[in-house]
């Protein structure tokens, strides 16, 4: 994949940046949407990050220290839903949008405008949200999975702002992925055939499909609560009729797709970054698109598996779980072509590269966990537990979020023109490594040894393993604030970085000047 | 730096080899005292290893890449990108391995389905933010035992004004008492919101849902007391609903049963005696404190924007059919919980009256346990 035309296209240069706020608010450029669609998400890993300090600094001792219960819920509950909503959805797309019209030589996103409107909705929607934390009676306190009916009959008044903003981003997604979808349709450079795309294009290509299909399903699960609360329905009112375990189907048919919506996107960026500093091409490339393509469909027929406990029949569990032990095929091939392509490569370990070395090893141990919830019987024993929370965080944070930081430090010389700090950045990944590990290994000890996920006090023998959770989280959260310097710093004060810093980087975006001059090319360049 | 990651993943490795060794440090899920437990257990501790196996040879040639194949060490890259039979080999063994694994779990979970031929059946039931048990009997239903099951825990333990027990949060007022030996049918269900029964040391755990009746089964093999908690959110005191089990032989468990059964007859008797305002202020303090302190407040000062307040409130310190309406049948659609089938007439007699003439409210009226059985006859 070589092109033979720079984009040095002079007569656009007249089409800077407007200057001032007006450049933000009217923008239509995907640079500049993507730039914000980060700095927003950094925004809401902070403040989502904070709710988790609370958490960790109540369960540091047994006994009620800091906040009383119904506070510690709306803290669980924030939590999830800003860092789920907030941080790794809006980063993914921040990166899209950088990155994909680049990536396919397309000279910005399908629908300009539409974009504009989908970053800008979204301030509106966590400002929203976030405000239920200073309302009578409290926000939202019944987890991020708003189970019925404690989210209806039982839920604090605030839960109507609470639906609200889930559709407000439920529209922004649904925006954000058609305009991907439609990018990577129409707007390819010629000769960019889907086989020829590098796999951050594919994997989001599928995660956009997925978001269309269960981001509506999501609108229509907080629909029928806004029903039940307001307008006298009973969908989940076991007293009119209704039923809350269809609230859990219902929810969990988003919920499980949502879950991959989240981490095939870094699937696209490890697989860039990886044969870049192993300076090899990835191996089986198309039996990675294969894998991801069977992950996002098996990820609609696994939703049950988050409801074991529910009590569904016993044909039905079967069924749950052996399709959700089947997901451990395609998704061990993506693993096993990651190790291959480091496999008599010749490696170098920027921080970059760390992070995605560390993806790879941390996000498996996840899955292994995963492998383990699978098992049903044995499922009795982890459901709702720190197990459970564990296993989660290890696909979600050393995964998904190791990956969006991984993709930061890969791309920032092309976004900011500047070069990081090396030596900062390798800090900023050991910190965050150790700290990760102290933070979420033990709660798989919790967990096993009995403790429930969601409680604000625990009892006397899971002291000491939450005490070690708690200061991995402080190490965590604090070398976060590191990050946010080194990035600032890079912007501000880094050394020129050239066009293609890494040698082993592959992809039309290695081809434009950094920084990336505000348009990449008007003209298409030509694909071998 | 790459030997630091190898030190780092040796750490982890040896933390995962050490939760199965060492199952006595509370890092493992406990084997239990049933034999689905041990099954479990035992599907657990299988998946496990394979799971180590699979992570070792494939963190191993991870690892062993990184070492040699860096390009500080002069490592050229080679450029095979695709390998059939490689890539067919590693889709098709998981596979296998899943499939035998897959095998053994679906014959565990027939068996933790089969709830037939059970000796006795108790019905469980989640309430905010306690369990009632009520132990079926279907040849004589007025010698049923039902009675619920609150956390003992103080506050001043929980609010750090106490030292803490060995048990602290893990115990009750009044266990679920069962026998050994004896398959005991559980039928779950919720009055509010869902929760969840869950006991390690019996691998059960099942959700208790409004509307709907679950089962599940155990046969406990050894006397013995088993601790667990609530698993699912269920609001504000989630954490602070314990389930304790008493595992005993049948004779302890039939004398505990027939005790129960004199105790609701004894309760049954008071009914009908003549109270007095302080005899029923007496009683309902307790009442008060176990039943509704939990929302309105120890003080009956409620929480604003939550749960009202007790004292001075319209309805304490209003008509009194009124205030036995809202406790007898609650109010739909918000936490108020309807009493009249929670508590028994006395109890319900005596928390209205204590309400309406303590928590510094003054009005001076009563109403008699036998006038709420009353109303509980007409209704």
């Amino acid at each position: 994949m070589t092109t033979t035309t720079h984009d040095h296209d002079h007569d656009h240069a007249h089409h800077g940046p407007a200057k001032g706020i007006t450049r933000w608010l009217y923008t239509t450029n995907h640079k500049d949407i993507g730039t914000m669609y980060l700095w927003f998400s950094f925004a809401m890993f902070l403040l989502g990050g904070s709710f988790a300090m609370v958490i960790r600094a109540e369960l540091f001792q047994p006994g009620l220290q800091l906040v009383q219960p119904e506070f510690f819920n709306q803290m669980t509950t924030m939590h999830g839903l800003i860092m789920v909503f907030g941080a790794v959805m809006p980063a993914f797309v921040g990166l899209a949008n950088w990155m994909i019209p680049m990536m396919v030589g397309a000279p910005d996103m399908a629908l300009p405008r539409m974009n504009n409107l989908s970053f800008w909705i979204l301030p509106f929607a966590f400002a929203m949200l976030a405000s239920t934390l200073f309302m009578d009676g409290g926000a939202p306190n019944f987890g991020w999975t708003f189970y019925a009916p404690l989210s209806t009959t039982y839920a604090p008044d605030s839960v109507t702002f609470f639906i609200f903003a889930v559709h407000i981003m439920g529209a922004s997604s649904i925006m954000g992925a058609i305009n991907i979808i439609a990018t990577i349709l129409n707007m390819r450079a010629p000769g960019m055939t889907l086989m020829k795309m590098p796999l951050f294009v594919w994997t989001w290509l599928i995660t956009a499909y997925l978001l269309i299909a269960v981001m509506p399903v999501l609108a229509g699960v907080v629909t029928m609560m806004l029903m039940d609360i307001h307008f006298g329905t009973a969908f989940f009112n076991a007293a009119g009729g209704g039923s809350p375990v269809l609230f859990q189907h219902v929810f969990w048919f988003f919920g499980h797709p949502e879950v991959y919506i989240m981490i095939l996107p870094a699937f696209g960026i490890v697989s860039a970054i990886i044969p870049a500093f192993a300076r090899k091409q990835l191996f089986g490339y198309s039996s990675m698109v294969y894998a991801t393509a069977s992950i996002a469909f098996l990820s609609f027929i696994v939703w049950a598996h988050h409801m074991f406990t529910v009590g569904i029949p016993f044909l039905g569990e079967a069924f749950f779980m052996w399709s959700t032990m089947l997901i451990a095929v395609p998704t061990g091939v993506k693993v096993f072509n990651w190790v291959t392509t480091m496999f008599r490569g010749s490696m170098t370990f920027e921080t970059p590269m760390l992070f995605a070395v560390c993806f790879v090893v941390l996000f498996t141990i996840g899955g292994f966990s995963g492998l383990m919830l699978a098992v049903a019987p044995a499922d009795f024993q982890y459901h709702d537990t720190y197990f459970v929370v564990a296993h989660f965080h290890y696909v979600l944070v050393p995964g998904a979020v190791f990956s969006i930081m991984a993709a930061v430090y890969y791309w920032l010389p092309k976004w900011s023109g500047k070069m990081y700090n090396e030596t900062l950045g390798k800090v900023h990944f050991w910190l965050s490594f150790i700290g990760v590990n102290v933070l979420f290994f033990p709660q798989h000890f919790l967990g096993l040894a009995g403790m429930p996920r969601r409680i604000p006090d625990y009892a006397l023998q899971f002291a000491d393993f939450n005490m070690i959770s708690s200061m991995g989280g402080f190490l965590f959260g604090a070398s976060q604030l590191l990050f946010l310097y080194i990035v600032v710093n890079t912007v501000v004060a880094g050394k020129p970085a050239p066009a293609k810093p890494w040698d082993g980087a592959e992809g039309l975006e290695w081809t434009v000047d950094s920084p990336a001059p505000y348009h990449t090319f008007s003209t298409p360049p030509k694909i071998d | 730096m790459q030997r630091r990651l190898l030190r780092a993943g040796a750490v982890m490795a040896a933390l995962l080899v050490g939760s199965a060794a060492q199952a006595d440090w509370q890092f493992n899920m406990p084997k239990g005292v049933t034999d689905i437990s041990q099954e479990v257990y035992g599907l657990h501790m299988l998946i496990f290893w394979v799971c180590v196996i699979i992570g070792i040879a494939v963190f191993g040639v991870m690892f062993y890449a990184m070492f040699k194949h860096r390009k500080s060490k002069g490592a050229v890259s080679s450029n095979f990108h695709e390998s059939t039979k490689v890539e067919l080999a590693w889709t098709l063994i998981p596979a296998v391995v899943i499939f035998a694994v897959g095998v053994r779990a679906t014959f565990t979970l027939a068996d933790m389905y089969d709830v037939d031929n059970a000796d006795m059946t108790v019905e469980i039931t989640g309430y905010q933010w306690r369990w009632r048990y009520r132990y079926i009997n279907e040849a004589d239903p007025d010698a049923e035992v039902d009675y619920f099951s609150s956390l003992s825990t103080s506050r001043d333990e929980i609010n750090n004004r106490l030292a803490k027990n060995e048990n602290y949060l893990l115990e009750v007022d009044q266990p679920l008492v069962l026998p050994v030996g004896q398959k005991v049918r559980f039928v779950l269900t919720a009055a509010d919101v869902i929760h969840s029964w869950w006991v390690p040391e019996l691998a059960v755990k099942k959700d208790a849902i409004p509307g709907m009746a679950n089962e599940a089964w155990t046969v406990i093999n050894e006397p013995g007391t088993y601790r667990g908690q609530c698993t699912e959110l269920c609001g504000r005191d989630h954490g602070f609903m314990p389930v304790v089990v008493e595992a005993v032989s049948q004779a302890e468990f039939d004398e505990w049963l027939a005790g129960k059964q004199e105790e609701a007859r004894q309760v049954a008797e008071l009914t009908n005696q003549e109270w007095s305002v302080e005899q029923l202020v007496e009683r309902g303090r307790g009442v008060y404190q176990s039943a509704c302190a939990s929302c309105h407040q120890p003080d009956g000062s409620g929480i604003p924007g939550a749960f009202p307040a007790m004292t001075g409130s319209p309805i304490v310190t209003g008509d009194i059919q009124g205030h036995i309406d809202i406790v007898f049948n609650g109010v739909p659609g918000t936490a108020m919980q309807a009493f009249g089938d929670q508590l028994s007439p006395v109890d319900l007699a005596a928390v209205i009256t204590f309400e309406r003439n303590a928590l510094g409210n003054n009005m001076g009226d009563m109403v008699e346990p036998i006038d709420i059985l009353n109303l509980n006859a007409s209704e």
